[in-house]
């Protein structure tokens, strides 16, 4: 074996007892920061999921047809005038087949679902409702959010004048699968289709107020025959979205929002969430390196006449500075593994003992192979760095004065 | 020829302490220790011999003066290379065995190669083993020092002074700290190796009995060499059978 590896690993086993105590010492360390990313990932990935269940991640629509003045001002000419927005209307966007076709083959791409929105009312005897009536090609859609997992009565079947509806509009109407409900446009068109299914996608405007149908029905209603007036995407990185949304203006031409710009609030929170959970971590690392370090630095007290020694021998300083460095990053490295599975036992319990009525865990975590190798990385490293000012001390002992031979 | 470069040339050494005030711990000394000597070095506490030790064994550099040690001047060495001269051509002994108590008896005798070639290599091991059986410590290879008693321990740190076949040991008390026979055993057995190996010795001690009994006697006092004499005894082994080195 190497003499530094041998070195430092005999001291580390022979001062059993310091070894123990700094090894809890970076156990705990790691613990808590497995732990404290495992519940704080696991809740911003929660949230996300739970705000991205009811919304695509990209949302492509025509532009907002802008008003031009009729007449304009000259240089001899000064003029008041008055320009009107009109009315939004329904309009399709050209081509869509082969506009969602290459949408697709954006980078980072993974669902393209074609719709038609427009606003009507549900009817049913004397209640009615707003609604807003969504055309989806049914399986193209799922791919964007999967409504038929969230189903909680009925099929996910919008064929032939069926539709699915949400919970809370189900409840209002006192609808359930297999009755009827009328619908009808903003501009008066009328229809009668039968509930085949009732989802809960978790959003309250969502589940008061959607009704999906078939791309064909929703044209036919809002009589935009063939046309779609939104295509929804759906990204492998959620938050790669917004990059999507820009590639995808920039090749289509279409107005794009992505769901980082639709909910920038929920973002801020994350990134504060984030950051709070940064600060924390850099003071358990900070507490952990004084701890390596100050053992570390008894340890270089106290064998500083076995280092004399050592270089007296013909030990060259800068092996000697090698043995203390692996300590440090032989401490890190075991402290990493401890460390992650008291975390791992600690997140697994925690999320055992916090479950919601359902029995489904009101803090999920999220454990992955990503943060057991950052931690263990950072824990080496932190123990490799707080090695540094004690081996450089052992390494610059005056071998005469360590001795003490006077 | 005889007459090659000695195995340690001392000349004009002098070495002070102290910025402003300065204190001279030796004020010009120059000696000679030809391959195979076994010298002792006395003096009382003070007198300057510990630095000369140190200023010997490479663990200080002179204010004045040099230090060649076969033929080499180290003055103009850096660190690595003072330190890979150090433990190829010294050994040392302390007073305090000074082995490394986490570290078997064997693993002490071995550490010094290892510390320079980075790797254990079945030759240091073989010739650590070596020694150990030729100090009588055979059986207790694997002993840590803490199992070992006073004159073991000493006699594991004469091993590791020669585990690298360093020409030259520097012995500081070696057996200031033992009792009149164990330390009779540790200079026995240095004096063996002194004679059947050819290692040169330079022994500080307090110890006339252990002086008397060494070739050569130099005594230092107040930071320079007050006299440097061959032992009756030693007259009168090379009258009864002069060395043959010295004929050319």
């Amino acid at each position: 074996m190497r003499f530094e590896w041998f070195m430092a690993l005999r001291y580390l086993r022979d001062a059993r007892g310091q070894t123990a105590l700094i090894l809890s010492a970076v156990s705990v360390g790691v613990a808590v920061i497995v732990f404290l990313s495992a519940l704080i990932n696991g809740l911003q990935a929660s949230l996300i999921d739970k705000t991205l269940g009811s919304q695509a991640h990209v949302t492509l629509r025509v532009p907002k047809e802008r008003p031009r003045a009729l007449v304009d001002a000259t240089e001899q000419t000064a003029i008041a005038r008055e320009v009107q927005v009109a009315p939004e209307r329904l309009r399709s966007v050209d081509q869509w087949p082969e506009v969602a076709a290459e949408v697709a083959r954006l980078a980072g791409v993974t669902h393209v679902s074609p719709v038609v929105t427009g606003a009507g009312f549900g009817l049913r005897s004397d209640a009615q409702r707003p609604v807003v009536v969504r055309g989806v090609e049914p399986e193209r859609f799922l791919g964007v959010i999967d409504v038929r997992r969230r189903l909680v009565e009925g099929r996910y079947d919008l064929g032939g004048g069926s539709v699915n509806i949400g919970a809370t509009l189900a409840a209002d109407l006192g609808l359930g699968v297999g009755d009827k409900l009328r619908l009808r446009t903003a501009e008066g068109v009328e229809d009668l289709v039968v509930v085949s299914g009732v989802f809960a996608l978790g959003n309250q405007a969502v589940d008061r107020t959607w009704v999906l149908t078939s791309l064909r029905h929703a044209q036919s209603l809002f009589g935009l025959s063939g046309g779609v007036t939104a295509l929804e995407v759906k990204v492998a990185d959620v938050f790669d979205a917004e990059r999507v949304a820009t590639a995808a203006r920039d090749l289509t031409g279409l107005e794009a929002d992505s769901w980082m710009t639709v909910n920038a609030e929920l973002l801020v929170g994350l990134s504060a969430q984030s950051s709070s959970k940064s600060m924390i971590q850099f003071f358990v690392v900070l507490a952990v390196a004084l701890g390596i370090a100050s053992v570390l630095i008894v340890s270089v007290v106290q064998k500083s006449k076995e280092i004399g020694i050592l270089r007296a021998f013909g030990t060259p300083a800068a092996r000697i500075r090698r043995v203390f460095l692996i300590e440090g990053g032989v401490l890190g490295l075991i402290g990493s593994f401890l460390g992650s599975g008291l975390g791992t036992l600690l997140a697994r319990l925690f999320e055992s003992v916090a479950r919601g009525p359902d029995g489904a865990p009101k803090f999920p975590v999220q454990l992955d192979a990503k943060l057991y190798l950052s931690a263990s990385l950072l824990a080496i490293g932190v123990g490799l760095a707080a090695a540094w000012v004690p081996a450089r001390r052992a390494a610059r002992l005056d071998p005469a004065t360590a001795i003490g031979n006077g | 020829m005889a007459d090659a470069a000695p195995l340690l040339q001392v000349e004009g050494v002098v070495k002070a302490y102290g910025e402003e005030v300065k204190t001279l711990a030796l004020r010009g000394v120059s000696l000679t220790l030809a391959a195979g000597e076994f010298v002792a070095l006395i003096g009382p506490s003070g007198s300057g011999k510990s630095t000369l030790l140190n200023i010997i064994g490479l663990l200080d550099r002179p204010t004045e003066g040099r230090v060649t040690i076969g033929g080499v001047d180290p003055a103009a060495l850096d660190e690595p290379a003072l330190a890979a001269l150090r433990g190829r051509s010294l050994g040392f002994v302390f007073q305090f065995h000074h082995l490394l108590p986490a570290f078997s008896a064997l693993e002490n005798v071995m550490l010094p190669a290892w510390g320079d070639e980075g790797r254990p290599t079945p030759a240091s091991r073989a010739q650590a083993t070596e020694l150990l059986k030729a100090v009588g410590l055979g059986d207790r290879l694997d002993a840590r020092p803490t199992a070992l008693s006073g004159g073991q321990k000493q006699r594991v740190a004469v091993a590791r002074a020669l585990s690298r076949s360093a020409p030259l040991v520097l012995a500081d008390e070696p057996t200031g700290n033992l009792d009149t026979q164990t330390s009779d055993e540790v200079f026995a057995l240095m004096r063996q190796f002194n004679l059947t190996r050819g290692v040169t010795f330079l022994i500080v001690t307090h110890d006339p009995r252990i002086a008397e009994r060494c070739d050569r006697v130099i005594s230092v006092v107040d930071g320079v060499i007050a006299s440097d004499a061959r032992t009756p005894a030693a007259q009168a082994a090379m009258l009864a059978a002069p060395p043959t080195t010295n004929r050319t």
